[in-house]
């Protein structure tokens, strides 16, 4: 096929454009929790084939490096609820002004630390109970 | 017969509404993962996960194996749909996309009908 013309690609924007990253986050943490689904299939399905397929799957979902997915997991939920609720407000026609939706980018950030501190903190006490 | 010409039987009738479709679904399913996704989080966090038994009581427990169900069947769905526009976004060539496409939908019904089985399974084991 014939070379065709190429419009601006990856290269020509900079990581810097807060609307840029804002929105690649959402997209790749949407995909990191589409993966999640299917680790929540398999472990709904051990967990109905009986104690056995249970276990296996436990073992294999409390390895180290399940233990990582599950953290990188919680993160990418915060921050897509965060960031998705943005979208929503978005939607309503409210905050697009360059001021308004940077700062709004700003309270994702903090919204996706504060949300996860929230669930860490009420997974050891509900650990400990 | 109507004299009216097919045209004049159009105008005025706007569009059908459709495109916005892929748009509307997306943000109803967000709407709904609102509270589902927190209730689930919270449950998983919760729960001893190395214990069946507990799991499953819990799993098979009054509203729990609905909303599960409802969970599933909306965050598939609203995954579906992400996962679309992003094949749509960046797979260039017109096969490798819809066969993408295809393998994503086919992907989704399959985790979805999965979950819900399994789900159904523990409710009534």
């Amino acid at each position: 096929m014939r070379e065709r013309p190429l419009s601006p690609h990856v290269s020509v924007y900079r990581m810097s454009r807060y609307t840029l990253l804002t929105s690649i986050l959402n997209r790749l943490t949407g995909l990191a929790l589409s993966v999640g689904l299917v680790i929540l299939a398999y472990w709904l399905t051990a967990l109905s084939r009986g104690a056995r397929a249970h276990q296996q799957a436990t073992a294999i979902l409390s390895g180290g490096l399940a233990k990582l997915v599950f953290a990188g997991l919680l993160i990418a939920f915060c921050y897509h609820f965060v960031a998705g609720i943005r979208h929503l407000i978005w939607d309503t026609g409210r905050g697009l002004e360059r001021r308004q939706s940077m700062q709004s980018a700003w309270l994702v950030a903090i919204g996706t630390v504060v949300l996860a501190a929230i669930f860490i903190l009420f997974a050891s006490w509900a650990g400990r109970q | 017969m109507s004299l009216r010409s097919p045209l004049a039987r159009v105008l005025g009738h706007g569009s059908a509404k459709e495109g916005v479709h892929h748009w509307w679904m997306q943000r109803l399913t967000s709407i709904a993962l609102l509270p589902l996704t927190v209730w689930f989080v919270v449950a998983l966090l919760s729960l001893p996960l190395h214990d069946r038994a507990s799991v499953a009581a819990w799993v098979a427990n009054g509203w729990t194996p609905l909303l599960l169900i409802v969970f599933v069947l909306v965050a598939t769905w609203h995954s579906r749909l992400g996962v679309q526009v992003v094949i749509e976004d960046y797979v260039p060539a017109a096969g490798t996309k819809t066969f993408s496409l295809i393998l994503s939908t086919f992907a989704h019904f399959l985790v979805a009908a999965a979950a819900i089985f399994a789900v159904l399974k523990v409710a009534f084991e």
